[in-house]
């Protein structure tokens, strides 16, 4: 029996050790220098290299987390005033524009407001445009010629679609091609529309634009909409030979031809506000932009005048004129999106 | 009966069905009760926050979003998914135990081991590895192969574990008295494990209606799905809140379920009884068939995500991905996990305890109340902790290695309290009276007697939660601290990237540490019996074994 009690002390000893070290990690602060916390719903190659570089140049030491950028918004929400978020920086203009319409957003310094155009930026100064993907067809070679594909967005209503293309409704990139077809052409005619092209979707329908990219080069369904670099990044991972897809652009000013905005802002509840400031305007200056601009993420540099080679030039895309501001928080694509039963 | 003498802890007298009526009028310590309400409102917080979100939220918005098309086609897809796969899980389940604890078919020990680990395979990896092979593997039976041969485990365990346990005599004594084999089975092998298969089916249950990582692979749509597709596209959607109840609710009607069907079950209880090793039942032809049955299982079960993270470790294309520490991460996830099952299976005993000794219909109410939280997505239970920890403790411990490893505990709280329930239904009270009896007091008595009987059931109560805690993704992607991986999370954000070659070998240890315990467990079983015949070589057996 002894030893049994002995059994069980030990248990009880190991059960003691475990909480201790689980109270001591609870107490542990970070480093002795200055530091901001990233809460991060861009992508971890962009974001990786940036903040190294950030790190090395200014000495604050920047800790990230990564999610959905729209659990972070729930996650932000639910953590009210004492968030451990310093900046959100997003892979989109919505959720930073639900976030700035709480008041949940500090005003970013107008020097580095300055550095990207400011059709870009928060239309109140609320965070600072980082960053640009533009919406296009992504279609299987072997299945469609270029001169099969539709010109507009909305010829993917037409029957003749059926069981032919992949929808990813639940893909935050898809919420803005939504709200400019409503903007465009009314509430009414967006609904049928996504109607429609659910029903043409048949069984492909995908959770993200990552699937459609796969899919659609695998050969299981022969087009998508897709932000232009999951194009890219989708060659990158599986080579060029193995490249059964193109990507093609709609018309010029096409409902379906939507520049998005990748952005950051920082929360009004920071107590980092000097140092996370700093993060900002690096994200936006020459060396941020060129990190960008050489990333493996494929988005285009929109600040301080830095290009990217390699894709179709950023001054020569011709995306629709839908304004940020008009893109929102995409609650209206939302609402949309659930009468459509997409969500 | 030279056993009495030997080992008087061990005897059970037949009468033991008397202490029933018994047990029901003495009181519960006040400290018991006091930590079984504490555990009871931390595994209901979650629930409450729902209640709250639902209140703001309001009911002309909340039943706008309940009362559509979308509702009631992902209620059937659901709830018919659901039914399927816990049927399946209880037959599959309860038969492989039966396989491998009762009858001859060979290598009944590696199979007991083999037949554990698919549980500690994150089921998204195993959606993912079907869909390596099969590309349009999706849909309804997709969703069901998948759901069931990664959670059956969770029926297995606790039957085989009450098999174990179980009175073999029984078996024997219905055989002598002319009960034809599969007569024998169905009603004194699934009758002295109906207890466990029903449990177990309560938590394959729960678990389908909470999971979202292979069917948002598979491309099915459940109400978990959609709740998280809310939740990622909607900012706080009231959809996601309204959704989450119609889960609880549902979970609910499970819970509602079992507790009818187990209804008289207390009184199939034959106390410790005589566990001794038992003469396997002799298969005869069939053995092949039964080992041709659990080796599909096995290789379905196991060969086709470890066949496809090890695919896609060796011909996974190029990534872009900065590499991250695996042996860190592996670290991390270990801590987290263990240390949840630990928290876990400390919190059920009161309940466990307080459930079986003294049930009252406030105790019986309590103990439901616990189970629900199952059915709830990890997402939800990960912001309603952020709420609270923001609104009652101003944001401490937010982010910090204890607060994940109470969610996980929180989160898989259910898991831990069946399989001690099970063992404390299992282990005869008469011992510790006889214990009291002897004038030892109530505290060296649950150390020297009670906690050695149950022990295999903290045992197994320990593995299921490390082993659900160490695949969880969602609600550790919100409340790891920051800076800090688990594997879960770097296999996340491989995969997400589509750096198969990368994730992979994420998948692959996740699967080596959730074997560990499984194996553990396996052996631990497996050893009972032997140990027993050893101790008491001649003589029938004394029931001390089943205190290991």
């Amino acid at each position: 029996m002894t030893a049994r009690v002995r059994r069980w002390g030990s248990v009880a000893l190991a059960l003691g050790m475990a909480g201790g070290l689980l109270v001591a990690g609870a107490g542990a602060a970070s480093g002795s220098g200055q530091s901001i916390t990233l809460y991060s719903g861009q992508h971890v190659q962009t974001t990786e290299a940036l903040v190294a570089a950030f790190e090395k140049k200014t000495g604050i030491t920047v800790n990230t987390r990564y999610d959905d950028e729209d659990v972070f918004v729930d996650q932000i929400l639910a953590e009210g005033t004492h968030s451990p978020a310093d900046v959100f920086y997003t892979e989109n203009s919505p959720p930073l524009e639900e976030l700035a319409a709480k008041g949940l957003l500090a005003p970013v310094a107008p020097s580095t407001l300055a550095h990207t155009p400011a059709r870009y930026n928060s239309p109140d100064g609320k965070w600072v445009g980082v960053s640009a993907r533009v919406s296009v067809l992504v279609y299987n070679t072997s299945l469609l010629k270029p001169s099969q594909l539709p010109t507009s967005a909305m010829d993917l209503a037409e029957p003749k679609w059926r069981g032919k293309i992949a929808l990813a409704g639940a893909e935050t990139d898809f919420q803005p091609i939504v709200t400019t077809v409503a903007r465009t052409y009314g509430d009414a005619a967006a609904l049928k529309w996504l109607e429609a092209l659910k029903a043409n979707a048949t069984s492909h329908i995908y959770p993200d634009n990552e699937t459609i990219a796969d899919e659609v080069n695998r050969g299981q369904v022969a087009l998508g909409i897709i932000n232009q670099y999951y194009w890219y990044r989708e060659r990158a991972e599986v080579g060029a030979s193995n490249m059964h897809s193109k990507i093609a652009y709609f018309a010029p000013r096409d409902v379906g031809y939507v520049l998005d905005v990748s952005g950051a802002g920082i929360l009004r509840s920071s107590t980092h506000q000097a140092a996370a400031q700093k993060f900002l305007a690096f994200l936006t200056s020459a060396q941020g932009q060129t990190i960008i601009a050489h990333s493996e993420s494929y988005e285009y540099p929109i600040a301080s005048g830095v290009t990217r080679t390699g894709e179709t030039p950023f001054s020569e895309l011709q995306p629709n004129p839908v304004t940020i501001a008009e893109l929102g928080t995409g609650a209206e694509a939302i609402k949309l999106l659930q009468e459509a039963q997409l969500l | 009966m030279t056993s009495v003498a030997d080992a008087p802890a061990g005897h059970v007298p037949p009468a033991s069905s008397r202490r029933h009526p018994r047990a029901v009028r003495r009181h519960a310590p006040p400290l018991l009760v006091l930590g079984a309400l504490a555990v009871s409102i931390a595994v209901v917080l979650p629930l409450v926050f729902l209640v709250i979100e639902a209140v703001q939220v309001g009911w002309a918005t909340l039943s706008s979003l309940l009362f559509r098309g979308l509702t009631a086609q992902l209620l059937w897809n659901t709830v018919s998914l659901t039914v399927v796969v816990t049927f399946l899980c209880a037959v599959v389940g309860t038969l492989t135990a039966w396989f491998v604890e009762r009858t001859n078919v060979p290598g009944r020990r590696i199979w007991a081991v083999l037949v554990v680990i698919p549980l500690g395979i994150p089921d998204f990896v195993v959606s993912f590895g079907w869909r390596a092979i099969f590309p349009s593997f999706g849909g309804f039976w997709a969703a069901t192969l998948v759901m069931t041969v990664a959670v059956y485990p969770l029926v297995f365990l606790p039957v085989a574990a009450s098999l174990r346990n179980a009175d073999p005599a029984q078996e024997e004594v219905a055989r002598s008295l002319g009960l034809g084999r599969l007569e024998t089975f169905w009603r004194v092998t699934v009758g002295q494990a109906r207890l466990a298969i029903l449990g177990g089916a309560v938590l394959v249950g729960l678990v389908v209606l909470a999971e979202f990582g292979a069917f948002e692979i598979l491309g099915f749509q459940t109400l978990t799905t959609e709740i998280y597709t809310e939740f990622t596209v909607g900012f706080n959607d009231p959809a996601a809140c309204a959704f989450s109840l119609i889960l609880v609710v549902l979970g609910g009607l499970l819970l509602l379920g079992e507790g009818s069907l187990r209804g008289g079950g207390r009184g199939a209880r034959v106390g410790g009884g005589v566990a001794r090793q038992l003469r396997p039942v002799q298969l005869g032809r069939a053995r092949l068939v039964v080992l041709a049955g659990v080796g599909l299982l096995v290789a379905v079960a196991l060969g086709v995500p470890v066949g496809a993270v090890v695919y896609l470790m060796v011909d996974g294309g190029a990534s872009t991905m900065p590499p991250a520490s695996l042996i860190g991460a592996a670290g991390n996830t270990f801590v987290y996990s263990a240390s949840a099952g630990v928290l876990a299976t400390a919190a059920a005993l009161p309940i466990a305890l307080l459930s079986i000794r003294y049930p009252r219909r406030g105790v019986r109410l309590l103990e439901r109340s616990n189970m629900l939280v199952l059915g709830v997505p990890g997402l939800v239970i990960a912001l309603a902790f952020t709420y609270l920890t923001e609104h009652f403790l101003a944001g401490f411990l937010y982010q910090t290695p204890l607060l994940l490893a109470v969610t996980y505990a929180v989160m898989f709280f259910p898991l831990a309290v069946v399989s001690v329930r099970a063992a404390v239904a299992r282990s005869p009270v008469g011992l510790e009276e006889v214990g009291r009896s002897l004038g030892v007091t109530r505290r060296k008595v649950f150390w020297r007697v009670t906690l050695p009987l149950i022990g295999p059931g903290l045992a197994a109560a320990f593995c299921l939660v490390f082993l659900e805690s160490a695949t969880e993704l969602t609600a550790t992607l919100v409340l790891h601290p920051t800076n800090v991986q688990t594997l879960a999370t770097q296999f996340w954000a491989y995969q997400t990237d589509l750096a198969y070659s990368q994730a992979a070998p994420y998948a692959g240890v996740i699967m080596l540490i959730a074997a560990v315990p499984s194996y553990v467990l396996g052996r631990w079983f497996d050893r009972l019996p032997a140990r027993a015949a050893a101790a008491q070589a001649p003589g029938p057996a004394p029931g001390t074994m089943v205190s290991l």
